[in-house]
């Protein structure tokens, strides 16, 4: 398959450029951020995603989405990165929505995909629980108990977890990984909400003798890992398509600051140390976005080490990315360091997304121990 | 089965059945490379046969039309062969200059007579091409070449000296850029000839780098009889034959930034493994991890482009930024293949290192980033043709 985006991928990567360029542009966070928004998304927008066919895009048909696949919901997580809007988006119609497909009921699924794919419902995964990503060392447990299970532990960095309609929880139980599909009022949750430094949201989730009845598990009893580590490797990628998104709208308007920029009675990007710096920078650009691409399409074909493809394309999307977005502070000079210029936003934005779902070094380590060193 | 599948399946079985065990695993060094040519020089005679039945196949460049003596595939075919060929580790069949740099120009620019008579024998390994571009003065500004030829017809007379020619001791015909028109502004003045190397007044001088290796020459030319028949191109615009080709240089150089062994079983062969499984010196097995990350990642990037070149989306130019990158790519791989050998990588002459195969390979890639352009170079072609920005 070509390493190029399909004509029917192309469309929808311009309509869901356009309508997040005209309905939340930066300017739509800021205004989240500076009115201190009760909840820090707008549910408005969310039910225009569900309109546009973007909050269901990985979502069958049957159940109200666009049936499509990884590529395409690469393509909305990217758009999003270039406008830095706030959205349920990774939360719900990412990781929440590939464990409800992959492994849900039919009940479950009945309940929630519609109204993911609607942008009616918000859901989150809450799996982290340390400062890094480990879902490898989860310590939350479920042990059984009456009729179902008693959940106890803490997670943090639950995107959405605040506004959560439904959180999908992983805890250990007796040999293994299980997911609950838990309503996020039972007795015994509390949930802080963390404004996080780039103004999205996340959530601290204390769960103390959390009592859900034996329904609320979503697949098999100890059997959640591979559904768990499918809805990862497909958020991991897709962080990737938006921190490629963030690089390069970041990279775009630093490029745009050169041109125009004026000291020494000419334009600094007639000044070779910025220029090399640039075209270092593109050519760095052009390579995270083929990683990512090839990552999202080896999702989509179920392809052998389609995970090694992704810990490639988050690493190094990562690490890009945060190049990008130094390099556009430091070529903007000072009002590069103002609140009022936007790539401040950007680096914030950045340094979220990398230590989201692993950052470089975590992914750099398990592409070493599947290489056998 | 889809056709791809089909042509997938009949792949494998082909290479099974006609790739030697002996052209399987990576190539040792530079040497053991085939470059075909009429003095040809054979590792094995495996290696020969190798170079043959893919050279009947036209697999030595699957992409070039049928006609010409190429494979006639498609770009997913291609695909399909290099991975198949990936997949038993499978050597290059031929190491080629006229498939990597002149056939792609000729297919461009050459006359149908130029490609019925050259390309044919460049795909079957006959004839071994090299590049009379850069000068003693003209480097990085190879416009300025001084090199000159004469009108004397039906024929050129040709005096003046070229540097840095890659195996000229070595080859059988060389392409060259010579100054046609002396008045006329540095680019446009130049053109694009072809000639034996065998011609009189050729004559070479390789020159010992600090590999201890004469990869490079210096090639005299005095009073050298090149014939009008083979010009490429129009006369005096040899200048945009040499860019098109330049393109295509540089897209091989920066390939080298994929080759080898995958570094991490390097480093394991060296170091061993600690009680955890990993490999026992942890800042280096950082380093290595990077590295991988950035070689499978411009791998992919190299593909991309290849696919947007055949979509129409993207300028020559970009062939600039695989230069660069993979140049770069290289030469970090061989500081940390020296890093992984320790003081073993630094046995210059010795039975384990195999004549210091290690650190001679470690020294030649420096010229990677020099060689077809330097990276600064590239840097600059990137800023003005790609981002547009002002003043260079």
């Amino acid at each position: 398959m070509p390493l190029i985006l399909t004509e029917e991928q192309t469309m929808l990567k311009e309509a869901a450029d356009g309508f997040l360029a005209e309905h939340a542009p930066i300017t739509h966070l800021r205004q989240l951020r500076d009115s201190r928004d009760a909840e820090g998304v707008s549910r408005e927008l969310w039910r225009a995603f569900g309109e546009m066919g973007f909050a269901g895009v990985i979502i069958p048909e049957e159940h109200g989405g666009s049936g499509l696949g990884a590529v395409e919901a690469g393509v909305v997580a990217e758009a999003l990165g270039r406008t830095l809007t706030p959205s349920p988006f990774f939360g719900s119609s990412v990781l929440a929505a590939r464990i409800l497909i992959d492994a849900a009921s039919a009940e479950q699924q009945a309940a929630w995909l519609p109204k993911i794919a609607a942008g009616e419902a918000i859901l989150s995964l809450a799996v982290d629980e340390g400062p890094k990503h480990q879902p490898s060392r989860i310590a939350t447990t479920a042990e059984r108990s009456g009729n179902g299970f008693k959940l106890n532990g803490a997670k943090g960095f639950v995107l959405d977890g605040h506004i959560a309609d439904a959180l999908i929880v992983a805890a250990k139980t007796e040999t293994g990984t299980t997911l609950f599909l838990v309503d996020p009022k039972t007795a015994g949750i509390e949930i802080e909400r963390t404004v996080m430094v780039d103004a999205h949201n996340a959530a601290r989730i204390t769960l103390k003798d959390v009592q859900v009845d034996a329904d609320a598990v979503i697949g098999a009893v100890d059997g959640g890992e591979g559904a768990l580590n499918a809805a990862l490797d497909l958020g991991r990628a897709c962080a990737a398509a938006c921190l490629t998104g963030a690089g390069d709208e970041a990279f775009r308007v630093t490029v745009e600051y050169l041109r125009t920029r004026k000291q020494f009675g000419r334009a600094i990007g007639e000044f070779q140390a910025l220029q090399h710096r640039a075209a270092h920078l593109f050519t760095e650009l052009e390579i995270a976005k083929a990683a990512t691409l090839a990552a999202l399409q080896r999702l989509d074909a179920g392809a052998d080490k389609a995970d090694l493809a992704v810990s490639v394309a988050k690493a190094k999307a990562g690490r890009v990315a945060e190049l990008a977005v130094q390099e556009a502070v430091q070529m903007h000079g000072g009002v590069g360091m103002t609140d009022e210029y936007d790539v401040g936003l950007f680096m914030k934005r950045v340094r979220v997304l990398n230590e989201l779902l692993g950052d470089a070094g975590f992914h750099a380590d398990r592409l070493a121990r599947a290489g056998g060193y | 089965m889809t056709d791809l599948e089909t042509f997938r399946a009949e792949t494998r079985a082909w290479l099974e059945a006609n790739c030697p065990a002996e052209c399987r695993g990576p190539a040792e060094n530079d040497e053991d490379r085939v470059w075909g040519g009429r003095n040809a020089v054979f590792k094995t005679p495996a290696h020969k046969r190798w170079m043959e039945v893919m050279g009947e196949r036209g697999w030595t460049a699957p992409e070039w039309p049928r006609e010409y003596g190429g494979g006639g595939l498609s770009r997913e075919e291609a695909k399909v062969l290099a991975s198949e060929m990936r997949r038993i580790d499978a050597q290059s069949p031929l190491s080629s200059f006229g498939i990597w740099m002149l056939g792609p120009a000729l297919l461009q620019f050459g006359t149908e007579e130029q490609k019925k008579r050259f390309l044919p024998e460049i795909v079957r390994g006959e004839i071994r091409w090299c590049q009379g571009y850069s000068e003693p003065g003209a480097g990085s500004d190879l416009a300025g070449l001084q090199t000159r030829a004469e009108d004397r017809g039906d024929h050129w007379i040709v005096n003046g000296q070229k540097v840095w020619t890659s195996y000229a001791d070595k080859a059988d015909w060389i392409f060259c850029l010579v100054r046609t028109d002396p008045d006329a502004p540095k680019h446009l003045g130049i053109s694009f000839v072809l000639f034996d190397m065998a011609t009189p007044g050729v004559t070479t001088r390789p020159i010992t780098l600090i590999s201890g290796k004469s990869p490079f020459c210096e090639t005299f030319f005095d009073n050298v009889r090149v014939e009008k028949e083979n010009l490429v191109g129009t006369l005096n615009r040899g200048w945009d034959v040499a860019k098109a080709l330049l393109a295509h240089e540089r897209t091989m150089i920066g390939a080298m930034g994929d080759m080898g062994r995958p570094m991490g079983q390097v480093a394991v062969d060296s170091l061993g493994l600690d009680d955890s499984g990993r490999l026992d010196e942890p800042m280096l097995r950082t380093k290595i991890a990077e590295l991988e990350i950035d070689v499978a990642a411009f791998r992919l990037s190299m593909e991309r482009v290849g696919d947007q070149v055949k979509a129409r989306q993207v300028s020559p130019a970009i062939a600039s930024m695989l230069k660069y990158y993979g140049s770069e790519l290289n030469k970090r791989r061989h500081e940390l293949a020296m890093a992984a050998g320790g003081s073993d990588a630094l046995e210059w002459e010795s039975e384990r290192s195999k004549g210091g195969t290690p650190a001679r390979e470690w020294l030649r890639t420096k010229a990677n980033s020099i060689e077809g352009g330097t990276s600064e170079v590239q840097l600059n072609i990137i800023a003005k043709h790609l981002l547009q920005l002002p003043g260079v």
